[in-house]
């Protein structure tokens, strides 16, 4: 495989893929995990798949569609949840289901045989273009600038958003800011986990991560190690067999994350015994 | 102390169907000390926020030396009640401490200058926690939790101090600690302390408040409490049916 990496520009594609999504991955999944974004995150991923479905109808990239999609379920999100007393989740499966009805409408519309929308549903890492790639360094590097640039905000922000607001700092930006960085971060992933596994990738390696340090930049570090070792394992599984990527880094990050769980237990166990 | 007076206007504040507030006046003046007190969903932190900006109330006003919010430059410290934070977010003491020492504009690049840091070994030094600076926040016990979430809302240098159950989970030595630490606190700033342990506080507030949706009593603490807490149990109860509207 070392020797293909080299040669074929679908690997090399494939690789640099892994890498800006463990990187955005990482770091925005410890954000998701201590705000409790997970379901905003999924709701905003599952909408995209409208914006999918729209490209392929349409006759644009359909990653530009879930690009579009994915930014007016943030802002509409979150607009709605401030204007009403309704309750978050019920907004969030709103969009949720929409955005799949949406897509599934769109997709029957389309002329011709049915598009291959598996690789949106479930990622094919092996299927990242030089298109793809562009765009997600381009996304990777405007969510990782306004992460690092603004750190001691975000981290205020993120521990204490009651406290933000009695600053008077502009809590509303910081928190819209937050959604668009949630809705660029899913498109990063999708080419490589698909829509349905976003979550996955997001929550997983941040969780299991908590378990090993208390320092939120470090969170950040191990979590984007474990992520690139799942989408890795899902990269060499997907070349040797016929499996989706998705799937297998799924599997990766859940035996992962059991294991961690167990190692900081038996650290606990081992300091109880300790004490006595 | 700079001159500082609040004033609550015929404040409403709903909750979908729930009045959780309905026509409160209050005044709040310079040099007070004021506990509030009342039943589980009378009210007290939700007039909390709205003083905070926290929460809009549907109805009504509230001005801050004459002018709103926005335009005012008082500096409010809030303690919040402890279920409202994350105590397991990964953040250091000395970290939470500083925040209080935050800008007002979202800066880039934005770093902790040393100065901000002496501040904050003070005021942990003032409520007795300079050793544990470096701790992570979710190796504190809800004691020291909630006096380093007194520490940051001094870090601002607050004219006026509003705590929500500063005592709920902490053990009866720590509730000595925290109310002595507060009382001593009061000579220099205004405070307005949410608490159950009526007992506790009665002989430091100056002033008490009964609140149960709207102000029931106010006044001298003794009297408060006699009135609220004291009273044969049908008595209140009567007042309550026959009354209809509270008093
Ligand atoms: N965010 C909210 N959404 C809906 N109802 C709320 C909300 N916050 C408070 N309430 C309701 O408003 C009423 C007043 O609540 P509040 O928290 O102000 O009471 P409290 O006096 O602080 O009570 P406690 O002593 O239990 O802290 C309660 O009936 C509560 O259920
Ligand atoms: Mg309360």
């Amino acid at each position: 495989m070392f020797k293909a990496l080299l040669e074929y520009e679908f690997l090399q594609n494939a690789f640099l893929a892994a890498m800006i999504t463990s990187i955005v991955g990482g770091i925005v999944g410890v954000i998701i995990v201590e705000k409790k974004l997970v379901m905003m995150t999924g709701g905003i991923a599952h909408t995209s798949y409208g914006g999918v479905g729209l490209g392929y109808l349409l006759g644009f990239e359909p990653i530009i569609g879930a690009f579009m999609f994915s930014i007016m379920a943030a802002l509409g999100i979150g607009v709605i949840k401030n204007k009403s007393t309704g309750s978050k989740d019920i907004i969030i499966a709103m969009f949720w289901s929409l955005g799949m009805a949406l897509g599934i409408l769109f997709i029957g519309l389309t002329p011709g045989y049915p598009p291959m929308v598996s690789s949106y549903l479930f990622g094919n890492i092996l299927s990242v273009t030089r298109f793809d790639l562009i765009l997600m360094s381009i996304l990777a590097v405007i969510i990782l600038t306004l992460i690092f640039v603004f750190y001691q905000d975000w981290k205020a922000h993120l521990f204490d958003q009651q406290f933000t607001q009695i600053m008077r700092k502009k809590t509303n930006v910081l928190e819209y800011v937050l959604l668009i960085l949630l809705a660029l971060t899913v498109v990063v992933l999708i080419r490589v986990v698909g829509i349905i596994l976003v979550i996955a990738l997001l929550s997983v390696p941040a969780s299991a991560s908590s378990y090993l340090t208390g320092k939120l930049h470090l969170r950040m570090v191990y979590s984007m190690i474990f992520s690139f070792v799942f989408i890795l394992s899902g990269l060499v599984v997907s070349y040797y067999t016929d499996i989706s990527t998705g799937a297998v880094i799924v599997f990766a990050a859940v035996i992962l994350y059991l294991l961690t769980w167990l190692y900081s237990r038996r650290l606990l166990y081992k300091e109880n015994l300790k004490g006595e | 102390m700079r001159p500082l007076k609040i004033e609550l206007n015929e404040i409403s504040v709903n909750y979908g169907k729930i009045h959780a507030l309905k026509n409160l006046n209050l005044t709040i003046n310079e040099g007070d000390y004021i506990g509030i007190v009342g039943p589980n969903g009378g009210g007290k932190s939700t007039m909390m926020k709205s003083i905070l900006g926290l929460i809009k109330p549907s109805k009504g006003k509230i001005t801050y030396c004459g002018t709103s919010l926005k335009k005012s430059d008082i500096r409010m410290g809030y303690v919040p009640q402890i279920s409202d934070i994350n105590r397991m977010f990964p953040i250091t003491v000395e970290e939470v401490v500083l925040s209080g020492r935050m800008s007002k504009e979202i800066r880039p690049f934005f770093k902790y200058s040393e100065e901000d840091k002496k501040a904050v070994e003070e005021v942990l030094d003032t409520v007795g926690l300079k050793k544990l600076k470096n701790r992570q926040i979710n190796e504190l016990s809800g004691g020291e939790f909630q006096k380093m979430i007194i520490a940051r809302a001094l870090t601002l240098k607050p004219d006026i101090l509003l705590l929500d159950e500063p005592t709920a989970m902490v053990d009866v030595m720590s509730q000595r600690q925290i109310f002595s630490l507060i009382k001593k606190l009061s000579k220099d700033i205004t405070i307005v302390l949410i608490t159950h342990h009526v007992q506790m506080i009665s002989k430091n507030v100056k002033k008490l408040i009964y609140l149960d949706r709207n102000i029931i009593a106010e006044g001298d603490p003794n009297q408060v409490y006699q009135y609220a807490y004291l009273r044969p149990v049908h008595q209140s109860i009567k007042k309550r049916v026959v009354g209809g509207a509270h008093v």
